[in-house]
């Protein structure tokens, strides 16, 4: 591993500095549970590591009605699941959060991190984009804020420019008549990586016989994780019978552009999105208070 | 880079100077004599580096020593009291659940932390919460078996 040096700054305009100066040379670290693994294989190797977890902006972790979930982005997968309201109003962000890794690894593991680490096949990001969250970004010159599935532009790519660091991700307050549901496909029971995952969030119509709004993800089927648009809007409308739910998961189907590797091949891809589609989806109607 | 830090290891204060590439667990290992903690994969994987973080439970070949400033760290040398094992280990001895014993303090620390946040797991809650360490002796069976018991005598216990 190259020498370093290491900062823990206690502010952002302290860590922006940090992360300026040093132009593209440093890495921030939260959990490290991605970094010290690709810093140990020579993958990454940052002249500058800059520890975020004393920032308390990227320590929140609050829920209101109004504001929603907020979450900092080194707050851990643990507190995330344990967290009473992500439990009563988030069990699809609560479930994936406990399939990262072991429990020695969702200690340490931040959301922020799975999503600043941008692996397609990230399980606790699905769920953040099937509930319409957002994430907010800043650095020197100044903060945005943008949809969740904006923030990725590749594997391992993110939208973060020179010195910005991921600060925090809000999930709006689930409406009402609404549920979802996080299921990733590996083949053994746990610490595993997913050959597919969908986040499945689904509204109903006030009389409750039809859909009013879904939204479905898919991991680790395309280069970044993303939604099945055509799916979703397919849906809206939609009496949620088993003959729809078939029609949405070959929708969903089409959307993903997996790739073949060792984990699985892309046809065996496409036909674990139509399956957890499916299920995701009942999941989440059973789920609807 | 060379760096000084405190911090403490089963309640002993420790000031020692660690490079900024050292994992926490070459540090325990190495500075300061904690052979406890194994390294078997180094990335994640095994969980026989598992040592308690300010009371959270850690690979700690994944964490950098630095990172441990100010914090409180235990490891299996730190579970029994005053010579007296902790029933967890009391079981794993009781239930042969190990056999070369490579693992055996990082699944410890697990199941110790398991059975204080959960008393009376089932056997699907033990084989989850242990599924961060690997053991390529025994199977797991006899380990299951062991957590059990010492779930059963902590409820004796209390």
């Amino acid at each position: 591993m190259r020498e370093f040096a290491y900062a823990a700054p206690q502010s952002l305009p302290e860590a922006f500095d940090l992360l300026t100066r040093t132009d593209g040379d440093s890495r921030p670290l939260a959990g490290g549970t991605d970094l010290i693994t690709q810093m140990k294989e020579n993958r990454k190797s940052p002249g500058l590591v800059v520890n975020v977890k004393r920032i308390p902006e990227l320590n929140v972790l609050a829920w209101d009605e109004r504001q929603g979930l907020r979450i900092g982005a080194a707050v851990s997968c643990t507190r995330i699941a344990t967290f009473a309201p992500v439990r009563e109003r988030y069990p699809a962000l609560a479930e994936a959060c406990i399939l990262v890794g072991s429990v020695q690894i969702q200690n340490r593991a931040a959301l922020g991190g799975n999503f600043c680490n941008a692996a397609p096949s990230a399980d606790a990001v699905p769920p953040v984009l099937s509930y319409g969250g957002k994430v907010i970004v800043a650095g020197p010159t100044g903060r945005r804020e943008l949809a969740a599935e904006d923030f990725f532009v590749g594997p391992g790519q993110t939208v973060l420019g020179k010195g910005e660091l991921l600060i925090e991700i809000v999930i709006p307050t689930p409406p009402p008549r609404s549920g979802a549901a996080y299921l990733r496909f590996i083949p053994r029971e746990e610490m595993d990586i997913a050959v597919a995952g969908v986040g499945s969030f689904v509204q109903l119509s006030a009389d409750r016989t039809r859909c009013e709004q879904a939204r479905i993800t898919l991991a680790a089927v395309a280069p970044t994780p993303m939604r099945a648009r055509e799916a979703e809007e397919f849906l809206a409308g939609k009496t949620l019978d088993a003959a729809t739910l078939t029609q949405v998961g070959e929708l969903a189907a089409r959307a993903a552009k997996p790739i073949s590797d060792v984990r699985g091949s892309a046809a065996y891809r496409i036909e674990l999105v139509k399956v957890l589609t499916r299920r995701t989806l009942q999941k989440a109607l059973e789920r609807v208070s | 880079m060379k760096r000084e830090i405190d911090f403490k290891v089963n309640s002993e204060t420790y000031s020692i100077v660690i490079d900024t590439r050292e994992t926490l667990l070459d540090a325990l290992r190495y500075r300061l004599g904690f052979m406890g903690p194994k390294e078997g994969c180094g990335n994640g994987n095994c969980g026989s580096c598992t040592v308690a973080l300010n009371g959270m439970i850690v690979d700690s070949c994944l964490v950098f020593a630095v990172e441990a400033e100010g914090a409180e760290v235990t490891t299996v040398e730190g579970v029994a009291v005053d010579g007296k094992l902790h029933p967890v280990q009391q079981a794993f001895i009781e239930n042969g659940a190990l056999q070369c014993g490579f693992c055996t303090p990082g699944f410890l620390m697990s199941a110790k932390a398991l059975l204080e946040q959960n008393p009376n797991p089932t056997e699907q809650e033990i084989r989850l919460a242990l599924s961060g360490n690997l053991c390529r002796c025994t199977g797991y069976d006899k380990i299951v078996r062991a957590v059990m018991a010492a779930s059963q005598a902590l409820s004796k216990v209390a």
